[in-house]
């Protein structure tokens, strides 16, 4: 027997505050960051800023599957394609200003994504996830094989930059400045990410994610949302492979295929999707480890095995991954759209 | 002119035909009980007519345009909605964003992104929830509500839109006798501005508060007319007293 609850206030169960665990994570992560330049050598500071771009394909990922179920094993294919745009530019034209190299690695990314989504997203029928997993994996691995062996494009070899990236002519040495630069792209993807979840349209998303059927039934069409973040998401993966190639001087096959594409997944498993700053801690927390372990003589040649196994035990065992451990599955959920307006009544209890 | 006309509608599943050529009119205002014995096709011609599947043959108009073949989605915004047999409450998320959920439905996708319409739908969405007497509920993730609860909200998000036709699938299955009774208060003040069409298995609940009834039997339209007309088919009671 159900009872009937009594009505009440409309506002009363809103007004319910919790401490947020999220807001607290997002700040320590940004104030590690700025330090990371201040507290280590050249050295590390270069390994930290691969490590920021491989959190940035990281945050792609996450948009599409911890918020709208699309389960993307591609998410390279628009890194690489990116890397690969901006070398051409760098070598070819000799065009290395950032702020060419910025807006050119993100509509890459984008155009890219719109041109794999159209093919997988947005049919009559909503595609299985099956379907788009098999499909973004196909993607990947195609590309890669292409560029392999396509020598224009440097075939095997991949190309080399040997310029260096400019900013208003300046040349940006690998190092704390390229660093400081990779942070911002690092910080806008992730805000503009999270705007996008946390808004009404994410409330979109999150439904989408667990019953597209009822969604359509809504008036939803949910094929173009779904193409919608994934185009955010080639985006920002576009972002992240124009600056990579920059950084390292160099960009190859392997950073478009699939191997690449399935770390992306294993960064946001690890470090909890859904979450937007878990699959970025994942990404740091995966790289730290992976750097630690291949230096050591005792695991430089297991180094990966044991690196499997950390990530088996957590993604069978914590499915919501590092961040499920300090984070509550209300909070993970959280609101959309704009806070409510402070009402007369309310106590302003925290 | 009806609401909703079904005209010769069929529906096959491989060798077996789930309906065959049914005609079924609901007036604009208008509760139109489905009623029939178990596989007689009172599902599937509610499937047929919101569009989770297509219909083999026939033709289904809804406000004087043909749908038959249109999306779920296009049926939505043409004022057509939906509450599922098994409730389809989005369960990860709260009470209230359930309900904002079908509200913002068709809202652009840019005032989605800017979050424009978050304020201007709260007074509606409080509405709903206090008419569903789920208010105090509001903030609760909807997968914990009771099961009757989660009908309520289902049928609070069907109603969100301001449909012009609301399709109910057994909204009263599993619940209390006082939940039904309530289910019924909650369901009346609608006829103002939408039709209803509800597949039911408790007829007294579909006879306190449908006008017409149409009563399937293996596929076909064995009787439609009044509950009282219905009441005194022959036809009618001859099914019910030897196969249910």
């Amino acid at each position: 027997m159900v009872s009937i609850p009594e009505p009440a206030a409309p506002a009363a169960a809103r007004r319910r505050r919790v401490l947020k665990v999220l807001p607290i994570i997002e700040g320590l992560t940004l104030a590690a960051l700025i330090a990371v330049p201040h507290l280590t050598s050249d050295f590390h500071t270069i390994i930290a800023t691969r490590m920021m771009l491989l959190a940035m394909l990281a945050i792609s990922f996450d948009l599409c599957w911890g918020y709208s179920g699309i389960m993307t094993f591609g998410q390279a294919l628009f890194f690489g394609m990116a890397g690969y745009v901006a070398a051409m530019m760098a070598n070819e034209g000799g065009i290395t200003e950032v702020l060419v190299v910025i807006p050119v690695s993100i509509v890459v990314g984008l155009v890219a994504a719109l041109f794999i989504g159209w093919f997988l997203l947005l049919g009559k029928r909503t595609p299985t996830i099956i379907f788009v997993a098999l499909g973004t994996l196909t993607a990947s691995y195609t590309a890669e094989r292409l560029v392999a062996g396509w020598q224009w494009v440097g075939a095997a070899n991949g190309l080399s930059i040997w310029d260096f990236l400019t900013v208003f002519g300046f040349e940006i040495e690998t190092g704390p400045v390229f660093y400081h630069i990779v942070l911002l792209a690092l910080v806008g993807s992730y805000l503009a990410a999270r705007y996008t979840v946390r808004s009404q349209l994410g409330l979109v998303l999150a439904g989408m994610r667990q019953n597209e059927e009822r969604l359509a039934f809504f008036g939803y069409r949910v094929q173009v949302f779904k193409a919608l973040v994934f185009c955010l998401a080639g985006a920002i993966a576009g972002l992240s492979g124009g600056l990579y190639a920059h950084h390292e001087g160099f960009i190859g096959p392997t950073s478009m295929g699939i191997a690449l594409s399935t770390y992306a997944v294993l960064y946001g498993l690890f470090g909890g999707v859904g979450t937007l700053i878990g699959p970025v801690l994942g990404a740091f927390a995966i790289e730290v480890i992976a750097f630690q372990l291949s230096d050591q003589d005792l695991f430089k040649q297991v180094w990966p095995i044991l690196l499997g196994l950390v990530m088996l035990v957590v993604v069978a065992y914590k499915p919501t991954g590092l961040l499920g451990f300090i984070l509550s599955e209300r909070e993970r959920i959280g609101s959309y759209g704009a806070k409510d307006k402070p009402k007369e009544d309310d106590d302003g209890a925290p | 002119m009806a609401l909703l006309e079904v005209r010769q509608v069929t529906k096959r599943y491989g060798s077996l035909q789930a309906l065959g050529g049914v005609d079924v009119d609901v007036a604009p205002g208008s509760f139109h009980g489905l009623i029939g014995p178990n596989g007689s096709g009172k599902s599937t011609l509610l499937k047929a007519i919101a569009g989770a599947h297509f219909a083999t043959s026939g033709t289904i108009a809804f406000d004087g345009r043909d749908i038959t073949r249109a999306t779920p989605a296009t049926r939505a915004r043409a004022g057509l909605s939906l509450k599922f047999q098994i409730t389809a409450v989005l369960g990860e998320l709260s009470v209230y964003d359930n309900v904002l959920l079908a509200l913002q439905a068709h809202q652009g996708i840019w005032a989605l992104l800017g979050s424009r319409t978050r304020h201007a739908l709260d007074a509606d969405v409080c509405r709903l929830l206090e008419r569903f007497r789920l208010d105090a509920r509001a903030d609760d993730i909807a997968g914990e509500l009771s099961h009757g609860e989660q009908q309520w909200l289902e049928i609070a998000m069907a109603l969100a839109q301001k449909p012009k036709l609301l399709l109910l699938d057994e909204p009263t299955g599993g619940m209390s006798p006082e939940e039904r009774r309530e289910t019924g208060r909650l369901l009346e003040p609608i006829k103002a501005y939408c039709a209803l069409v509800i597949v039911e298995h408790d007829l007294d609940f579909i006879k306190d508060i449908c006008d017409r009834l149409t009563v399937l039997d293996q596929g076909q339209v064995l009787d439609t007319g009044s509950v009282a007309e219905i009441e005194r088919s022959t036809r009618v009671q001859e099914v019910y007293t030897t196969r249910v």
